[in-house]
């Protein structure tokens, strides 16, 4: 028995919802509750998709880089196309003539997906909310937002704390009662 | 040429023209609105002067009363600078200015850009149509007294 929990150890990690037993030929056998392993799935291998529109897109490819670096918590793999992305990390300003594409990209990638609405721009327009023609007053207007990040730009903390709030959220969804975010959305509800 | 050799030249060669105060980076001259194409003309193509980069074209709103065009001037062979501003008559309904784009091609896009955002219509231009805003904009929105209910939050 001492030897089996040793392999467990391996190959697992303590916070994966289930409980592995030896199954004797090779193989194991995986007891668990089937939401909770669909999460830690989905929470920790999340792809995003960069929507850099303004300064804040340096502080995200600073978050992506060595120093902070977010692929320590499974978000490594940034897409260039929303069709392999889960998250969008919308980071900048939307424009009323940008907003048609961010819808088009959200649009494009496959459920579930996650919006990250990182620094003031996104979240309201921020420094462009007054005195503007031209600036989307949030990117909650265009899609659905699952976390707001607040700063002008945040620092990359900021956004790792935003990312690891998306994963908890994900965590506790209930995957039978989940519904599409933008199902109602354009209606206002 | 230095600034003040610069100055001196220009005054030799050109009548009409009033240059700015000593404390700006670059020397800035204003010129007069009918003078505009031959002043540049003159600025590049006279080989002592050899303005041959230009690296802005903007536009000011001089509210309530006209509107100019600033245009930064660089020569790449002897490296001196020089703003030339222009002015509009009346903002309300004299807003022309030749345009310069056949004499600096950057300025095809500058001046479409000027004309989206400030509304000043250059004349001449081959092609001055709206660069950022849809082509259905009513008005331009970085003139002092636009106005847009819809998507505007006034403070």
């Amino acid at each position: 028995m001492g030897v089996e929990k040793d392999i467990k150890k391996e190959v697992l990690k303590d916070d994966f919802p289930g409980q592995v037993i030896p199954g004797g030929n090779g193989g194991n056998i995986v007891v668990g509750v089937l939401d909770k392993i669909i999460n830690w799935g989905r929470s920790n291998s999340l792809w995003p998709l960069y929507f850099g529109t303004s300064c804040c897109a340096i502080e995200m490819m600073q978050t992506g880089a060595a120093r902070h670096d977010w692929s320590r918590f499974g978000f490594e793999v940034a897409r260039p196309t929303p069709r392999q992305a889960d998250v969008i990390v919308i980071a900048g300003t939307i424009t009323n003539k940008m907003a048609p594409a961010l819808r088009k990209l959200y649009d494009q990638m496959a459920e579930p997906k996650y919006v990250v609405a990182m620094g003031a721009c996104a979240i309201s327009g921020g420094p462009f909310y007054y005195n503007s023609y031209s600036v989307v007053r949030g990117a909650d207007h265009v899609i659905p937002v699952d976390v707001y990040v607040p700063g002008c730009p945040p620092r990359p903390e900021s956004l790792l704390d935003a990312m690891i709030k998306l994963q908890k959220k994900i965590r506790s969804t209930k995957n039978s009662e989940r519904k599409n975010p933008i199902d109602g959305f354009d209606e206002g509800k | 040429m230095t600034r003040t050799e610069l100055q001196s030249f220009l005054t030799s060669k050109v009548e009409g023209l009033e240059f700015g105060e000593e404390t700006t980076q670059y020397l800035t001259v204003t010129v007069p609105r009918e003078k505009l194409r031959d002043f540049m003309f003159l600025l590049k193509d006279t080989e002592e002067l050899a303005f041959d980069y230009m690296f802005s074209l903007t536009a000011v709103d001089w509210f309530p009363k006209y509107l100019g065009v600033v245009y930064h001037l660089e020569s790449t062979k002897y490296r001196h600078i020089l703003v030339v501003h222009v002015n509009t008559g009346n903002r309300e309904d004299d807003i022309s200015v030749d345009t310069v784009s056949d004499i600096y091609p950057t300025a095809h896009f500058h001046e479409r850009e000027a004309y989206d955002l400030m509304g000043i219509v250059f004349e001449g231009h081959s092609d001055l149509r709206r660069l950022f805003l849809t082509d259905d904009w009513v008005g331009h929105p970085l003139r002092k007294d636009y106005v847009d209910e819809a998507n505007m939050i006034v403070k």
